[in-house]
């Protein structure tokens, strides 16, 4: 538990669960923290030669669906209307 | 009926996998049901111990599948229950003495004649798992709640699906309701929604389990203690019965007796 969290008063189990909670998606796609991020950095050097996205504004993730997890890419895309007008 | 074999296992040793056979073989033999455990931690033996039959052994599961001796003859009789019997483990020989197939084997010869065949499987995820879990047609997994206990529990799971062995069912064993009232131990909610497999059995966290494995004689066997009944209503699961899950916060009536007497 960190300082922060003793001082908010969070209690020791709800640290449990949510560290259990990353450590065992972790586990089961064998994809590292480190690892995810590389291949975060990847997908968006990769769309970026397609198109023009704004890297802050994406979110790739892991999300858990019972015994599975799946990679979730939300990548906004920018409007490009007013180009074409002027 | 027809004979199921059901495998208890769990990834992260400690956690109760032999109470929890020796318990359940003994609830599902006092129903009048022919039991047959087999202790599969070549090396590290105990649940000899636990049911109480150390020195009645002779020959063991190393005996039975280097063909010394005939199965009937390492099945140990229970004291108490006519119909209950451990097969020992080996203590001298390594877990490659054995080989899931030698399992597989001895499972299928005692089907012809038991009701139940109970494997204790060893911790860990190596030989000794791999004998136990090849002829499961039932797996328990065992775990308790805290953090590397439900870790190895979900390894476990995750090894079992990818080998397409039936899906398994989770005991939370040691549960201590004051210490989750108190926010400081993960509840039975949270480690199924961690592990997402049918829980089949809630045992508190219980002193008599010790006095019991003291004794030798299963405490599933007499009528007091939570972790007794948490065990006898796993074994009616298994039975196919629907058993509701008990109440860990309600006390017995005796207890909460002399509680009150005692209390002020
Ligand atoms: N519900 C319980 N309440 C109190 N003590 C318990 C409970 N369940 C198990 N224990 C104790 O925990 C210890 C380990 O139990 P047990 O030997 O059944 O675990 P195991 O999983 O078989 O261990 P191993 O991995 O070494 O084979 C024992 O001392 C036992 O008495
Ligand atoms: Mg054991």
């Amino acid at each position: 538990m960190s300082i922060l969290e003793h001082l908010s008063g969070k209690k020791s189990a709800k640290s449990a669960k949510e560290r259990l909670q990353l450590v065992l998606i972790h586990d089961r796609t064998d994809l590292s923290p480190a690892a995810l991020d590389a291949l975060r950095d990847d997908l968006i050097a990769t769309i970026s030669r397609h198109i023009d996205i704004d890297p802050a504004s994406m979110h790739i993730d892991i999300e858990r669906e019972g015994r599975s997890q799946r990679l979730i890419a939300d990548i906004p895309l920018r409007v490009i209307g007013s180009r074409r007008s002027g | 009926m027809t004979s199921k074999v059901i495998t208890v296992t769990s990834g992260k040793g400690g956690v109760g996998k032999t109470t929890t056979v020796a318990n359940l073989a003994a609830a599902l033999a006092a129903d009048g049901k022919k039991v047959v455990c087999i202790d599969g931690d070549i090396g590290l033996r105990n649940l000899d111990v636990i049911m109480g039959l150390e020195n009645r052994i002779v020959y063991d599961v190393v005996d039975i599948v280097e063909g010394r001796c005939r199965t009937r003859q390492a099945m140990i009789r229970d004291k108490r229950l006519p119909d209950l019997f451990l097969i020992p483990a080996a203590q001298t020989r390594d877990k490659n003495a054995v080989s899931p197939s030698d399992m597989v084997r001895l499972c299928n010869e005692l089907r012809e004649e038991a009701d139940w065949i109970l494997i204790d499987s060893p911790a860990g995820i190596e030989r000794g798992f791999r004998n136990s879990i090849a002829p499961a047609d039932e797996i328990l997994i065992v775990t308790n709640p805290e953090m590397s206990a439900v870790r190895d529990a979900d390894r476990v799971i995750g090894l079992l699906e990818a080998e397409e062995k039936p899906a398994p069912s989770l005991i939370i064993n040691r549960m201590n309701p004051d210490m989750v009232k108190r926010g400081d131990m993960l509840s039975v909610e949270d480690v199924y929604d961690l592990l997402r497999i049918n829980v089949i059995g809630i045992v508190p966290e219980d002193e008599n389990v010790i006095i019991a494995s003291n004794r030798g004689t299963p405490l599933a066997l007499d009528g007091k203690g939570r972790a007794g009944q948490a065990f006898r209503n796993i074994a009616h699961r298994l039975n196919g019965e629907e058993v509701p899950f008990m109440d860990l916060e309600a006390r017995s009536i005796w207890e909460r007796l002399t509680k009150l007497t005692r209390g002020r």
